[in-house]
């Protein structure tokens, strides 16, 4: 039934683009094709891309698209099956043992159970799309541990048996790429590299998310921040930064400083690390110049 | 369901395509075929875009070879000029890792007969087998619980010191009827941080670098997360090469991978290199990073001193290891060395394997930092 319904919506490439873009996220033709692909062909989508190029958004606007919750698992080293999988509820389950005295209970009713990520969505696979978010930080074991769950859609828990999703639950994958991920993992997935947009493409998404930004200001940010890009900066910045720097140097200007001048000032949201900062210094006067010429 | 006994001949093409990346190293597994297939189908194809995007897709090839694979795809389907597919050719620092090459690699050391390069190989291993008398042995079987710890995220059983273990002491309980036996306990793994040997191949290191990749086999060997890159005019990664146990036929392996024996240095831009790429970055983090070179940077020392104040940024100890620094008349007084100094934990002496072996051993305790150190000698 949900999955015919995820079939409608994904029609085409080009329904999940007018889609996203109605939930306010502008994908390209390439990053529509793979989530379309990742629908159909039932697998799992891997995104990879800079920081700041809209991964988890990405997700988040699939989510909303297919009207699915969200159950976002974040990962860091050391996380383990506890974290991801499920855990009981201990201090429920022994004051469960002492309040029944005599009387027999069930230690390992649901209520004992507290499901975490991966189980949630195995319980709902048509109600949930699961983002498994930075999964480079994680380490080997855990990405084995996923490579599995991904394989069966299946839980075991040693006191419950397995539990196993009815259909196939939609599940989003993101990576940094700070390390090399598990070849049998990208096999797995569609696969999907995010870049940064182009700078007409950056002009439109700063004027959707932003709140009251003019054009003009938009497409100067964008050629600024493209221009940004192409030096070898230790953090270049990302979308999101740039909608706040378009934001913040709109507030400036309002609060009375002229153009070049408030673009200068709000630097500070654009570029967060100091050498990078030294770095463009000198150079952001005629950048900016050229971008809002 | 409809097995059909062969493919439909439309579908040939797509096979092809997969097959022609597979002999050009491209790792593609059946089900990613069968996936591009199903993917091309489902698109329509409406456009030769379509199918580009269901290789893409489907197929995955990594970013680094994007355009090798985007060179082969229009060879492939729309007939253009075979690709010639060759490194760039810019001043950029060259960078390889040795995942993957070693199919390359197995060749390279079968036709080892005369050359330059099997001279280079039987120098380096021409004073193996001779007992211990190198100490590395020793060095090896220390260096597991010598390299600094940290703690872990991941618990383990214990019987003192710990937090209680509520999932075994519950099962506890229940198996003996309610009532609580003595509490189980758990507490946080200590795991041994990352060992990072960047190892300088350059002319004026010439008489160490062979100790050094012995020393830094002997390092693979023994420590639980070593990884180990030379640098010259160029940066390579070695370390899987180095896992051979075999001490003769590993040293060989990344001899015949280094391509910058004995040439120039660029100390500075490769160091950025290793840097600029996320994964070999991300080495850097949290571990025991030494550098083992003589830090002679000819020229501008600008990016040497980014490249070391950024490492030791993520680093959780920085040492440079000098041979010059065996001298006793030694100085830090290059203009160099005096800019990097101050973001040094150590600087110490490289000249010998023995030296170089007790100081590796000795990371895990506490020193004063080397500006301090350097200070007072002179």
């Amino acid at each position: 039934m949900a999955n015919a319904d995820a079939v409608a919506v994904a029609a085409s490439p080009e329904e999940i683009a007018a889609r996203l873009a109605a939930s306010r996220y502008l994908a390209d033709d390439s990053l529509a094709t793979a989530i379309f692909l990742a629908i159909r062909l039932r697998k799992p989508l891997l995104l990879e891309g800079a920081p700041g190029v809209g991964k988890t958004e990405a997700a988040k606007a699939v989510a909303e698209l297919l009207g699915r919750e969200l159950v976002r698992l974040q990962c860091y080293e050391g996380i383990d099956a506890g974290h991801a999988l499920y855990e009981w509820n201990y201090q429920r389950q022994l004051l469960a043992i002492r309040h029944a005295g005599e009387h027999e209970i069930d230690i390992y009713d649901d209520r004992f159970l507290i499901a975490r990520p991966l189980l949630q969505v195995l319980r709902a696979p048509d109600e949930r799309v699961l983002l498994v978010d930075e999964i480079d930080r994680s380490d080997h074991e855990f990405e084995a541990l996923l490579l599995e769950f991904l394989s069966d859609f299946q839980i075991s828990i040693p006191e419950r048996g397995t539990i196993r999703a009815a259909t196939q639950p939609i599940v989003i994958l993101t990576s940094n790429r700070t390390r090399e991920l598990a070849e049998a993992l990208r096999r797995r997935c569609v696969y999907h590299w995010i870049g940064y947009p182009d700078a007409q493409r950056e002009a439109e998404i700063i004027m959707l998310r932003s709140g009251d930004v003019a054009e003009a200001t938009a497409k100067a940010v964008a050629n600024a921040v493209q221009e940004i890009r192409a030096r070898p900066l230790a953090k270049p910045p990302g979308i999101a930064e740039a909608v706040e720097w378009a934001n913040a140097a709109t507030i400036l200007e309002k609060g009375g400083s002229l153009w070049p001048e408030a673009f200068r000032r709000a630097i500070g949201v654009l570029i967060k690390d100091e050498e990078d900062l030294s770095a463009i210094a000198p150079e952001l006067e005629r950048i900016v110049e050229e971008a809002l010429a | 369901m409809r097995r059909p006994r062969s493919l439909r001949p439309a579908a040939a093409p797509f096979l092809g395509f997969a097959r022609l990346l597979r002999d050009h190293a491209f790792p593609i597994a059946p089900e990613q075929t069968i996936s591009f297939m199903q993917a091309v189908t489902l698109l329509g194809p409406r456009s030769m875009d379509d199918i580009y995007e269901a290789a893409l897709a489907t197929l995955a090839p990594s970013l680094d070879r994007r355009d090798e694979f985007e060179a082969h795809f229009r060879s492939y389907f729309y007939g253009d000029a075979k690709p010639s597919i060759e490194g760039q050719e810019d001043d950029e620092t060259r960078i390889k890792d040795d995942r993957g090459a070693r199919e390359e690699e197995k060749q390279t050391i079968r036709q080892e007969k005369g050359g330059e390069l099997s001279s280079a190989l039987e120098q380096l291993s021409s004073r193996d087998f001779q007992r211990d008398t190198d100490g590395l042995g020793q060095f090896r079987r220390k260096l597991a619980t010598a390299v600094p710890a940290r703690r872990s995220f991941r618990t383990e059983r214990t019987r003192s010191r710990g937090t209680l273990d509520l999932r075994r002491s519950l099962s506890e309980v229940v198996s003996a009827d309610g009532d609580i036996p003595s509490p189980l306990l758990r507490r946080r793994q200590t795991i041994s941080r990352k060992l990072l040997l960047l190892i300088d191949v350059s002319g004026s290191m010439k008489q160490h670098t062979a100790d050094y990749l012995k020393l830094a086999h002997a390092a693979v060997q023994g420590a639980h997360r070593a990884e180990i890159f030379t640098f010259g005019t160029r940066l390579t990664r070695i370390t899987s090469a180095l896992r051979i146990r075999d001490r003769e036929q590993a040293l060989a392996r990344a001899a015949a991978l280094v391509d910058d024996w004995d040439g120039g240095t660029r100390m500075g831009p490769t160091l950025l290199a290793f840097l600029s790429v996320p994964r070999f970055s991300a080495f850097a983090r949290g571990a025991c990073v030494v550098v083992l070179s003589d830090a002679l940077e000819r020229g501008d020392h600008c990016d040497l001193e980014t490249a070391m104040r950024r490492l030791s940024a993520r680093a959780f100890r920085l040492s440079l290891a000098s041979p010059l620094a065996g001298d006793p008349r030694f100085r830090p007084e290059t203009a160099a060395l005096r800019a990097i100094l101050p973001v040094l934990d150590d600087l110490v002496d490289g000249s010998s394997v023995g030296s170089l072996t007790d100081f590796i051993l000795s990371l895990a305790s506490s020193a004063p930092a080397a500006e301090t150190i350097w200070k007072r000698v002179s």
